[in-house]
C-alpha cells in the first residue's frame, strides 16, 4: 500500500498518536510517543483496507509479543527485549486492518490488581489521579477510558481484564478458555491465562474479540473453532434466565456497589429477563485455590527468565548460580518474587498434595457449582465485578491478601474457564462500578446479547 | 570375589525417536549441524512460545511400547520437570510423570548366564531432550548448543531384573535390535540417540532384600556398558567387604580411567516439582488407533527367528545371524522368494553378502534376484562354486545378469558331453601311461584325470559330468 492508497488509515494513525500523546500523565503507555507515531504511520501505509477493523487503533498489553515494539512485561528482566515472534492475536488484528497502537503498562508479568507492581511506575486512574486503575491490565483500561483508543488487548489470569475495566468504567471481556490463542502471550498461569479485550463499548470490545478468536495451530489449548460470531443487539432479554449467586452479594457489601447492581438487576428484569437467586457454594475457596494454582504455574513459567538466552544479565555473574541469583533477584520485582516462592513451595515434594492437588480439587468443585446452576436452566450469572470501586494507590501494597481479594468475584471464571465480562453499570462518587456476566462455555454470544441490552438500558457513566 | 554376591541391575534407556522435526516445534533434528542453527522461539523457550506435540513422535513411541508388549494408556499426561540449567531453555523439561504413555511391558532376551529371561518394562514415556553444554570449547566459559533441545525421546525403564553387567548388556542389545527393527530410532550410542543409565545394587546371594542402589550415568558407548556396571558393582562389594555402607548417589563413569566417581551432591539434590503441563492437554490415543499400530508392527526379531527355523528349515544359529537386522532378514527373504533354495541362500547371505557388506558400509549391494539366479546357476552346474564367487563380486559391484557376467568372465561350466569329450580325449591322449595303469585296476587315478580335464578346460568343465565321460571313454577303449 502506498501513502495515497490509505488516507483513512493514515488519518486514523495520526489521530491515535495525538490522542495517545495526551495520556502521558497516566503512565499507561510504555511505548515512547515518537516511536509510537513513527510505527503507526508505517503501519497505516501497510494496512489493507478490506479488513473489518480497518484503521482501528488497538493498544496491546505489554505481555503480548509484538514485532513493532519491545515486549517487557513491565519487568526489568525483559527491559528492552524485542520479540522475534508475534502473538497470534496481534497477527490476527493486523490482518483485520487494525493498527497496533503501542504497548500498555501492566503489573509486572500481569501479577497484581492495581498496576502498581510495574517496574516502569504505576498507572494513574484516568478519573482520579490518587486512585489505581485496577490491574493487571491497568494500562489498557486507562487508555480506553481516557479515549485514546477504542479498544485494547489485555490478558487475564484471575480477572486482570474485568477488574480494571470495572475500575475504569469500560467494557472488559474474558472469553472462554481456548477461544483465543495464547501463542505470544507471555505465560503467567497457563491453565488460567486468556487474552481478553477492553473496549469503550460492548460492540468495540466484541468486534475485536471476534477478530482475535478462533483456532491456532501454535497453541494446543486453543479450541479448533471458527472465530466468534457477533450477535445482533437484541430488542429485549425475554427468555433469558439470569442467576444471582448469593455468595457474590454478601450482606456487608459496599453500599454503592449494591445500589448500582440493584439498578442493573431492575433493568435486566425490565428487559424481560427472569432473575433467580442461585448459589455457588464453593466460591469462598476460589481465592485460596487461585493463589496456589496461579503461582505454581508461574514459578515454572518464569524459570526461563534466567539471563542465559535473552534479556539483560544482571549482577556480576561470577558463576552459574550467581548468574541466576543476581539476574532473577534483581530482575524480578517483589510481587513476582513472592509468587515464584509461593509457587515453588506448593509444588515441592511433600507439599504438592496438600496444596496443588487440593487446589485442583477445589477447581473441579467450582466448575461443578456452575454446571449445577446452568443445568437448572440458568443462562447467565450476574454479579458485581469487584467488591469496591477503585481504591487508592498505595492502600493495599503492604497487604498482599487485601490486594488479592480484589479478584474475589473474577477469579472463578478463570478457574472454571467460563466466559465472563464486565460492563459499566453506574458510578459511585464519580468512580465507576462494573457489573459482571458469567456465561456458559462457548456461549459468549448470549453473554454479549445481555451486555448489549444492559448497556443500552442504563446510563453506565452516571452516579447511582 | 563375586561368588558370594549377587548383583542387581535395572536399566533406564533414553532413545531418540526418528523424526525429521522436534517434539514440540518444527525445527530439524539432523545430527551435526552448526551450533544453534536448528532452533526457533519454541525450542529456545522464548517468552510467549508454546509447544505443539509432534504426532509422528507419538506414533513411534506407541509402536515402541507395543513392540515391548506394554499396556499403552488411552490417556497419558505431559508433565513439567523443573530444574535450572543453561541447556534447558524453559527451565523445565516436558516429560511424563505419574501418567506415562505405557507401562507393564516385557522384553524376552537371552542371558549369557541364565538362558531365556524376560526383562520387565516398568514404564515407557515420551519427553523432550535438553540441549548440550560444552565446557571445553572456550576457556573458562560454557557454550550452549540448543540444536538438540526439544528432540523427541522415549525413556524405557526396566525392573531390577538383571543379575550381571553382561546380562544388562544382553538386554540392551536385544532392546536395540527390537527398536531398530520397528524403525523408531537409529539407536546410535555414539551419536547419543541411545543413552543408558543403570541402577546397580549388590546383596549377599540368597538375601531377599535389595541392597542400596546407585545410579550410574555417563555410559556413552555400547562397549562401556559392562565396564561401567562392573566398576560400580566392584566398588560396592569392596565398600561393603571393607566394612562400609553403600549410600544412594549418582555415579559417573570415567571411560579413560575405567572407574566410577560420585557426582557432587549439589548436582543431584533436585526436587523437580513435577506437575501436569498446562500447555498440553492430556494425550489421548484411541483403542482403534492403538490396534492399528499393533497390526502394522513388523515381525519382531524373536518371532522372525523362530519362523526362519520352521519355514526355511534353517539351523537356529543361521536364523539368528539372518535376523540380526531387519535389513538382512528382508534381503534373505527376497533372495528366497526369487527362487533360491533356502539353505543355499542362507549360506550365500551369511558368507559373501555379509562379507561384502562389511567392506561397504553395511550395504547389501547385490540385487536379491541376481543372487537368486547366481545360486541357481551353481545348483544347475553352470558355475562352479569358485567361479560363482567371482561372478558375485561383479554382481555386487555393478549389478547385472549373473549368466551374462559369467559368460563375459568365461567361467560357464561346460556340461555338454561332446564338448567335454574333446578335453577328455586330449587328456587321455597325453597320459597314455596313466590310462594303462587305470585299466590295470588303479581306479583312484580317476581324480587325476578329472583334475587334468578341469585344467585343460580352464575350470569350465562340469566336475560332476567329467568322471562319467572319462569312465565311458576308458571303458569303451
Amino acid at each position: 500500500m502506498t501513502e495515497t492508497a490509505a488516507p483513512e488509515a493514515l488519518a486514523a494513525a495520526r489521530a491515535a498518536a495525538d490522542r495517545m500523546g495526551k495520556t502521558k500523565r497516566l503512565n499507561a503507555l510504555l511505548t515512547p510517543a515518537k516511536d509510537l507515531r513513527k510505527s503507526l504511520l508505517a503501519q497505516a501505509k501497510e494496512v489493507h483496507p478490506s479488513g473489518v477493523l480497518y484503521g482501528m487503533p488497538v493498544a496491546v498489553k505489554d505481555n503480548i509479543c509484538t514485532l513493532e515494539f519491545p515486549t517487557t512485561c513491565a519487568s526489568k528482566i525483559l527491559d528492552g527485549w524485542q520479540s522475534p515472534h508475534e502473538a497470534t492475536a496481534v497477527a490476527k488484528l493486523k490482518a483485520a486492518g487494525a493498527l497496533i497502537a503501542g504497548k500498555a503498562n501492566l503489573d509486572e508479568f500481569a501479577m497484581g490488581s492495581s498496576t502498581e507492581h510495574s517496574a516502569f511506575g504505576r498507572v494513574i486512574h484516568p478519573l482520579e489521579k490518587s486512585r489505581v486503575p485496577g490491574g493487571s491490565s491497568g494500562g489498557s483500561a486507562a487508555l480506553v477510558a481516557a479515549g485514546a483508543v477504542p479498544a485494547a488487548l489485555g490478558s487475564e489470569t484471575g480477572g486482570s481484564v474485568r477488574q480494571p475495566a470495572s475500575f475504569c468504567g469500560v467494557v472488559g471481556i474474558k472469553p472462554t478458555y481456548g477461544r483465543v490463542s495464547r501463542y505470544g502471550l507471555v505465560a503467567f498461569g497457563s491453565s488460567l491465562d486468556q487474552i481478553g479485550v477492553l473496549g469503550r463499548s460492548v460492540h468495540d470490545a466484541a468486534r475485536v474479540l471476534s477478530v482475535i478468536s478462533g483456532r491456532d495451530g501454535k497453541d494446543n489449548t486453543c479450541e479448533d473453532r471458527d472465530p466468534l460470531r457477533l450477535p445482533n443487539v437484541p430488542e429485549n432479554l425475554q427468555g433469558f434466565v439470569i442467576g444471582l449467586p448469593k455468595e457474590y452479594f454478601p450482606p456487608d457489601m459496599d453500599a454503592g456497589v449494591r445500589r448500582a447492581c440493584d439498578r442493573a438487576i431492575r433493568a435486566l428484569k425490565e428487559l424481560g429477563a427472569a432473575v433467580r437467586d442461585v448459589s455457588l457454594p464453593h466460591t469462598a475457596y476460589a481465592i485460596p485455590a487461585y493463589y496456589v494454582i496461579a503461582p505454581a504455574e508461574a514459578s515454572s513459567n518464569l524459570a526461563r527468565f534466567d539471563g542465559v538466552r535473552f534479556g539483560p544479565r544482571l549482577g556480576e555473574g561470577t558463576d552459574l548460580r550467581a548468574l541466576y541469583r543476581e539476574t532473577r533477584g534483581e530482575g524480578f520485582g517483589p510481587e513476582v518474587r513472592r509468587r515464584i516462592l509461593v509457587g515453588t513451595y506448593v509444588l515441592s515434594s511433600g507439599y504438592y498434595d496438600a496444596y496443588y492437588r487440593k487446589a485442583q480439587q477445589v477447581r473441579a468443585l467450582l466448575a461443578q457449582d456452575f454446571r449445577n446452576v446452568f443445568d437448572r436452566g440458568v443462562d447467565l450469572i450476574f454479579t458485581p465485578t469487584t467488591p469496591t470501586t477503585a481504591f487508592k494507590a498505595g492502600e493495599r501494597m503492604a497487604d498482599p491478601v487485601a490486594m488479592y481479594l480484589a479478584d474475589i468475584f473474577t477469579c472463578t471464571a478463570n478457574l472454571t474457564g467460563l466466559p465472563a465480562m464486565s460492563v459499566p453499570i453506574g458510578r459511585v462518587k464519580g468512580l465507576p462500578v462494573g457489573g459482571q456476566f458469567i456465561g456458559q462455555s462457548w456461549l459468549e454470544d448470549e453473554m454479549l446479547e445481555a451486555a448489549y441490552a444492559l448497556e443500552r438500558a442504563i446510563p453506565g457513566a452516571e452516579d447511582v | 570375589m563375586t561368588g558370594a554376591w549377587e548383583t542387581v541391575i535395572g536399566v533406564e534407556t533414553h532413545v531418540q525417536l526418528r523424526t525429521a522435526s522436534k517434539m514440540f516445534c518444527g525445527c530439524a533434528t539432523a545430527f551435526g549441524a552448526p551450533p544453534n542453527t536448528q532452533v526457533c522461539p519454541v525450542c529456545l523457550g522464548l517468552p510467549g512460545a508454546l509447544p505443539v506435540p509432534n504426532e509422528l513422535a507419538i506414533k513411534l513411541a506407541v509402536r515402541a511400547a507395543l513392540a515391548l508388549r506394554c499396556r499403552v494408556h488411552a490417556k497419558s499426561v505431559f508433565a513439567r520437570k523443573n530444574y535450572f540449567y543453561p541447556d534447558l531453555p524453559k527451565g523445565y523439561q516436558i516429560s511424563q510423570f505419574d501418567q506415562p504413555l505405557a507401562t507393564e511391558g516385557m522384553l524376552p532376551f537371552l542371558s549369557p548366564d541364565r538362558g531365556a529371561v524376560d526383562a520387565t518394562i516398568t514404564r515407557l514415556h515420551v519427553e523432550e531432550d535438553a540441549g548440550k553444554s560444552l565446557h571445553d570449547r572456550f576457556p573458562k566459559h560454557t557454550a550452549v548448543d540448543l540444536n538438540r533441545a526439544g528432540v523427541p525421546l522415549i525413556e524405557i525403564v526396566t525392573g531390577p531384573d538383571f543379575r550381571s553387567p553382561a546380562e544388562a548388556r544382553a538386554y540392551l542389545s536385544t532392546l536395540k535390535q527390537v527398536l531398530e527393527y520397528i524403525g523408531i530410532s537409529d539407536c546410535d550410542m555414539e551419536k547419543g540417540s541411545l543413552r543408558v543409565d543403570a541402577n546397580v545394587s549388590v546383596r549377599r546371594a540368597g538375601d531377599p532384600v535389595l541392597g542400596t542402589k546407585c545410579e550410574v550415568k555417563n555410559i556413552n558407548s555400547f562397549s562401556y556398558v559392562e565396564k561401567a556396571l562392573t566398576a560400580e558393582r566392584d566398588r560396592q562389594i569392596a565398600l561393603i567387604e571393607g566394612g562400609g555402607r553403600v549410600e544412594q548417589q549418582t555415579m559417573l563413569f570415567d571411560a579413560k580411567e575405567n572407574t566410577v566417581r560420585a557426582q557432587r551432591a549439589k548436582e543431584e539434590s533436585h526436587d523437580y516439582r513435577y506437575f501436569p503441563d498446562p500447555d498440553l492437554p492430556p494425550l489421548i490415543v484411541s483403542p482403534e488407533w492403538i490396534a492399528e499400530q499393533q497390526a502394522s508392527l513388523p515381525e519382531l526379531p524373536a518371532t522372525k527367528r523362530e519362523r526362519f527355523v520352521s519355514q526355511y528349515a534353517l539351523p537356529p544359529q543361521d536364523a539368528a545371524v539372518l535376523t540380526a537386522s531387519r535389513a538382512v532378514a528382508d534381503y534373505y527373504e527376497s533372495v528366497v522368494h526369487a527362487g533360491a533354495e533356502p539353505k543355499a541362500a542362507a549360506n550365500w547371505v551369511m558368507g559373501e553378502v555379509l562379507g561384502d557388506a562389511k567392506d561397504h558400509q553395511d550395504q547389501l549391494r547385490a540385487p536379491p534376484a541376481g543372487l537368486s539366479q547366481l545360486i541357481a546357476l551353481v545348483k544347475g552346474g553352470t558355475l562352479s562354486h569358485q567361479s560363482a564367487k567371482r561372478v558375485f563380486s561383479e554382481l555386487a559391484a555393478n549389478g547385472g545378469d549373473p549368466r551374462t557376467i559369467a559368460e563375459s568372465l568365461g567361467v560357464i561350466q561346460v556340461a555338454d558331453a561332446n564338448v567335454l569329450g574333446q578335453w577328455v580325449d586330449e587328456v587321455l591322449g597325453a597320459h597314455a601311461a596313466e590310462v594303462t595303469r587305470f585299466r590295470a585296476g588303479e581306479t583312484k587315478l580317476m581324480a587325476f584325470f578329472v583334475g587334468q580335464v578341469m585344467k585343460a578346460s580352464k575350470g569350465k568343465a562340469d566336475p560332476k559330468l567329467a568322471p562319467k565321460v572319462i569312465a565311458e571313454r576308458l571303458g569303451a577303449a
